[in-house]
């Protein structure tokens, strides 16, 4: 969709006005994956759990460059453009495994554990014919290399060399609550993917939408997990692009709710829970908080619903088109109560999560509800126009803080 | 062994049934396939594979199926969308008076009010059958759903 570069102007009002055309335009969307994707932000690639040997390796997106991660034979991180030199093909077809090296299939160029072109096939021909100049210097082509750092067994990488050292990025505002969740060696329970057929922006902004959590998920309402009674507060970061929100338990959750919610009847508004017991919670971290929501900008997210621990994070596929991907987690430490409790838990996640199923049908509500009304803009205005922490939820406040990041980076 | 031609329509029979009532929209009747204990996980080919124990939905009583599917009719919000089973190629076999054993492949196709139908997901059943169930026929003690892909288009809110 083709917008006049008049009516790109961001309303006056500021934050609390959200043109709809952020989510339709082409070259928006392209200067994004530039910008943004691959600017001075960090780029979750995974669990540092996930390449526990050298050799060890993934393959994961950065924006919407696919990217290897290695653990070289040193045991350090790497991460590298999925793109041979020579013609660009991916180097590396496979999802993980382990290998001592890259061997590109179309003409066998090959490539260390860091990315670098450690052999081109028949460089100096056979028999004094064929082959490569002396001077050729197909390494100008190499792929990419990213700067590559981890934080509490989560591992980022950049392109960017202007990109502050990943912990100052993330800021003091949010680490403390990474470091929280990442208690000890996280053991990997296993992933999926939701496409979401809309731009990344409004899942995004739903991350960070407090306002919407109990009442888009009538699961929370109905069951006590979170109501906006419920103690809590909301943390943004000083340059708006992260935030946590966080919802402390409930004493009257601890002993009561469910005995009381099973006298509900249908017809009263509630329904009665035949087996409640997988939402019981045990404080593992020792901090009375039940839930956790944590984004750094753009697209990742550490999640705590109760005893249930994922990371998710998003891949742009084109401007209404985006990879939600989710790898759960528990600790090495855990006993088999604790992860049948985080298997069982994990109901209230993904794709069929009887808290978070809605969301995708919403975000791609709205994709489609404004497909007529570029011109027009979204109001954004719970909680005045501030975008800064606060001890409310019924607030956006982290939705505009969102925007007040994307709009410097995107100059907009 | 000489082929169980009664033991592998009773089986064929069951699933059909199961896939009809999900198409049909009687979620209600979903929990009665199962044995008061019984179970049922959706997990990912990949996971499976790997050894890798998370379920994308995950129910070990009925209790938890009918929860489920309470909230599908009350609290959880999904567009309105129905699904189309297709359920073939069931290896059965007996493993003991008792019980039976079924893999079996599937096709589900999701259709949304506007027409749009996608093949939603494909995957395999795999099935431990208790044969003379409440009613007398056949229920399932487990049924583990194995996607083939890991990638679930906007939502997966019935069953599959």
């Amino acid at each position: 969709m083709q917008i006049k570069s008049a009516a790109r102007a961001w309303p006056e009002e500021g934050l609390t006005r959200v043109p709809y055309w952020v989510y339709q335009d082409e070259d928006l969307y392209r200067r994004e994956l530039e910008r943004i994707f691959l600017g001075p932000s960090w780029s979750f690639l995974c669990l540092d759990a996930e390449l526990p040997d050298p050799g060890c390796f993934l393959t994961t997106s950065v924006g919407e460059m696919p990217v290897v991660v290695a653990r070289d034979a040193g045991g350090v991180l790497r991460a590298f453009e999925n793109r041979c030199a020579h013609r660009g093909a991916l180097i590396c077809p496979q999802a993980r495994g382990r290998s001592e090296r890259f061997v590109c299939v179309y003409h066998n160029w090959t490539y260390d554990l860091a990315g670098n072109l450690a052999h081109v096939a028949f460089r100096d021909g056979i028999g004094g014919k064929g082959g490569m100049a002396a001077d050729a210097c197909p390494e100008s082509q190499a792929p990419a290399q990213l700067r590559v750092a981890s934080f509490c067994g989560l591992v980022f990488g950049t392109l960017s060399a202007a990109a502050p050292a990943l912990e100052d990025w993330i800021g003091p505002a949010i680490a403390p609550r990474v470091r929280r969740v990442m208690a000890g060696p996280a053991r990997l329970l296993g992933g999926y993917t939701q496409l979401l057929h809309n731009n990344w922006k409004l899942y995004a902004e739903n991350v960070r939408d407090t306002y919407h959590a109990s009442l888009l998920h009538l699961f929370y309402t109905r069951f006590r997990i979170n109501r906006l009674t419920q103690r809590g507060g909301l943390l943004v970061s000083e340059d708006g692009g992260h935030h946590t929100t966080y919802t402390l338990i409930d004493p009257a959750d601890a002993t009561n709710a469910y005995e009381s919610e099973r006298t509900r009847s249908a017809g009263s508004g509630g329904f009665r829970l035949e087996a409640p017991e997988f939402l019981e919670q045990v404080d593992e971290l020792g901090d009375g908080v039940a839930i956790q929501i944590l984004s750094l900008y753009p697209g990742f997210v550490l999640q705590q619903i109760k005893n249930s621990l994922a990371v998710r994070w998003l891949t742009p596929r084109g401007v209404g088109r985006t990879e939600l991907h989710w790898a759960c987690f528990g600790f090495a430490g855990d006993d088999e109560a604790m992860t049948a409790r985080r298997l069982r838990q994990a109901n209230l996640i993904g794709p069929a999560g009887f808290i978070s199923m809605e969301d995708g049908a919403a975000t791609s509500y709205v994709q489609r509800g404004v497909q007529a009304a570029s011109g027009r803009a979204s109001v954004v205005e719970m909680g005045g126009d501030a975008a800064s922490s606060g001890d409310s939820r019924i607030t956006e406040a982290a939705v505009r803080g969102f925007w007040k990041a994307w709009r410097r980076q995107m100059d907009l | 062994m000489p082929l169980d031609v009664g033991l592998q329509l009773e089986i064929e029979r069951l699933h059909a049934r199961y896939a009809h009532a999900l198409d049909e929209d009687r979620l209600e009747d979903w929990p009665g396939f199962f044995t008061a204990s019984g179970s049922y996980r959706i997990v990912t080919a990949e996971n499976h594979a790997a050894g890798l124990p998370l379920p994308v939905l995950y129910a070990d009583s009925r209790a938890m199926m009918r929860d489920r599917v309470a909230s599908l009719r009350h609290a959880n919000v999904y567009e309105p969308q129905r699904y189309r089973h297709l359920v073939a190629g069931a290896l059965v076999e007996q493993r003991d008076p008792q019980h039976a054993g079924s893999v079996a492949s599937f096709m589900v196709l999701r259709i949304l009010q506007d027409g749009d139908t996608i093949v939603f997901a494909s995957g395999r059943y795999l099935d431990r059958i208790v044969l003379a169930g409440e009613e007398g026929g056949p229920q399932y003690q487990e049924r583990v759903v194995v996607c083939d892909s890991r990638r679930f288009d906007t939502q997966l809110a019935i069953p599959l």
